[in-house]
């Protein structure tokens, strides 16, 4: 079994390192070939002196072909600079110090909460199944995922409202209309029937014979919500005003800080990565054993 | 189809009836400004009040309108095909193309949607014409958005190749090409209409979030997303409730689609 796990580890680590080198590698052409990538806008400046100008033009000058420019990104990564902030001004691992924590805070907060909102209401519905609750249950999920992330984030800009609450609200309908319908299948499976018609109580039924099966796809379902928070915090941050990996992003789009954009989204991704793959080992882990 | 689907089916209708009659329904246009009524409440005049600048709210809502329910099909066009393109050929083929397009899928799924957006939106230049900032939004989500899209595809795909119908025309000695565009696409069209259904709402809510956050369609064109971040300056919503009325039609759309969807995809699925 631990040798089943690790090869099953090694295979995502692999797929990680792979996605992660041709995403770079994707990130570093696109920047390339985007437009305006060679101009910069020092070279305009009257109070630089013809030898500044040659020094900015010789340091885009190695940047012109991808290949090189890709492996000397590498290079830096390896060693742990990820590059400078056109914008800012300010290394990137600075500027990530500074904002991780805050996007930690904000997006593990609501992803608690959205949770548990969405627990409640799933189990709640399964337990004591009423149509009218379910009614509730589908309007209320339903009319969150019909409005747009940005949206709930100025609206708990306009109500006071904290940014991890808006977080919650944007995760919490995918959790709920997910885990409900999971819960609803495994309980049409012929052994809950068999086990209520022998007089097991549902708590019982819910631990023993619900979660069980249910339970695998509702672990990757939580790796999956960390991806839709952390996408989530693009907007939440940049409207709430929270200085976090979001606002960064938003900030860098907006003045087309294309090196900054690209480090983080290719970090974002491969937080997201491990997050899937964490959950995957788990459900290897918890998966019953075949007798 | 039962009546909470042909009310849903009869709003979109209207709504967009109502966006395409924009020329004739405010007369004054999405850019005109009335420079003597800035953030003028309903009247006569204006129907929903004027916004920061002085335009016709009324106005830019029906504009708005017709440009994201008009441009979101289009760009869900384009995503649908490119899925076909990729998962459909990817599933028919099998072997190492299935696994090559799974692999890319993979990738592209894995970067997080709205980090993914804003990143290529960064990559082409901001400061454009208002027309081409709006071909540059939609066409951004129409050819992103195809991962998901492609991965069900070459599921299905998988599961026609495999299937005896697609046996025997190939015993027929029927291949290639003539294979896949008669027997394979025209058996996977329930699967292309049920993603180009649920691409909607999604590019929908996309152009929404970029528009807000002012990486979307460029002023003065109006959009949905433009007029959202309307609510930015929001101070209360009893003092000026009307400045809520595009939230509320991108709400009464969304659910719409939302309840059209569950039709069209359970329709798919049987």
């Amino acid at each position: 079994m631990l040798w089943k796990i690790t090869a099953s580890l090694a295979r995502k680590l692999a797929a990680i390192f792979a996605l992660v080198v041709l995403g770079g590698l994707l990130s570093a052409t696109l920047v390339r070939l985007a437009p305006g990538f060679d101009a910069d806008e020092r070279q305009l400046d009257p109070r630089l002196s013809a030898e500044s100008i040659q020094a900015l033009r010789q340091a885009h000058a190695s940047e012109d072909n991808i290949l090189t420019y890709y492996a000397a990104y590498l290079r830096g990564a390896l060693h742990g600079d990820l590059g400078t902030s056109q914008a800012l001004g300010q290394s990137v691992q600075s500027l990530l110090r500074e904002r991780w924590p805050v996007t930690l805070r904000v997006a593990g907060l609501g992803l608690l909460l959205a949770w548990l909102l969405a627990s409640i209401l799933a189990f709640t519905a399964s337990l004591w199944p009423r149509p009218a609750y379910d009614v509730f249950g589908i309007t209320l999920s339903g009319a969150f995922l019909c409005i747009p992330a940005a949206v709930l984030a100025l609206l708990s800009v306009v109500l006071n409202a904290p940014g991890y609450l808006a977080i919650a609200l944007i995760v919490f309908p995918k959790i709920y209309r997910y885990s409900r319908n999971l819960l609803a299948k495994a309980y049409d499976l012929p052994h809950i029937t068999a086990a209520r018609a022998r007089g097991l109580g549902e708590i019982r039924i819910l631990a023993r014979h619900v979660l069980p099966v249910a339970g695998p796809q509702m672990i990757a379902l939580a790796g999956i919500t960390i991806s839709i928070a952390l996408g989530a915090s693009i907007p939440v941050e940049a409207l709430c005003g929270l200085p976090g990996i979001g606002q960064l992003a938003w900030q860098a789009a907006l003045s087309r800080d294309l090196p900054l954009l690209v480090n983080l989204t290719i970090l974002v991704t491969l937080v997201t990565l491990l997050a899937n793959s964490g959950a995957d080992v788990m459900i290897h882990i918890l998966r019953p054993r075949d007798v | 189809m039962n009546r909470a689907r042909k009310l849903a089916c009869g709003v979109v209708l209207v709504v967009c009836g109502l966006s395409l009659a924009a020329n004739w329904l405010a007369p004054a246009g999405y850019a005109r400004q009335f420079r003597e009524a800035p953030n003028a409440p309903p009247s006569h005049q204006h129907l929903l009040g004027t916004d920061d600048v002085g335009r016709d709210r009324f106005a830019r809502v029906l504009y708005g309108t017709r440009i994201s329910l008009l441009l979101a099909p289009a760009a869900a066009l384009i995503s649908t095909t490119l899925a076909a393109l990729v998962g459909g050929l990817a599933g028919y083929l099998g072997g190492i193309w299935l696994r090559l397009a799974r692999a890319f899928t993979d990738l592209f799924l894995s970067l997080p949607w709205l980090f993914l957006l804003i990143t290529v939106r960064a990559l082409l230049p901001l400061n454009v014409s208002p027309l081409v900032s709006v071909v540059i939004t939609f066409l951004i989500l129409g050819l992103l958005g195809w991962a998901a899209s492609a991965r069900v595809l070459s599921t299905s795909a998988d599961a026609l190749r495999n299937s005896d119908f697609i046996l025997q025309a190939r015993a027929s000695g029927l291949h290639g090409p003539r294979l896949f565009l008669i027997h394979v696409l025209p058996n996977l069209k329930p699967v292309l209409y049920a993603q180009f259904w649920i691409s909607i709402p999604v590019f929908i809510l996309s152009e929404a979030n970029l528009g807000i956050l002012g990486l979307g369609v460029a002023e003065p064109l109006p959009s949905w997303g433009s007029l959202l971040r309307e609510l930015e300056g929001l101070i209360s919503f009893r003092d000026e409730p009307w400045r809520l009325v595009p939230l509320l039609l991108l709400i009464v759309v969304m659910t719409s689609f939302q309840m059209l969807l569950s039709e069209t995809t359970e329709g798919s699925a049987a």
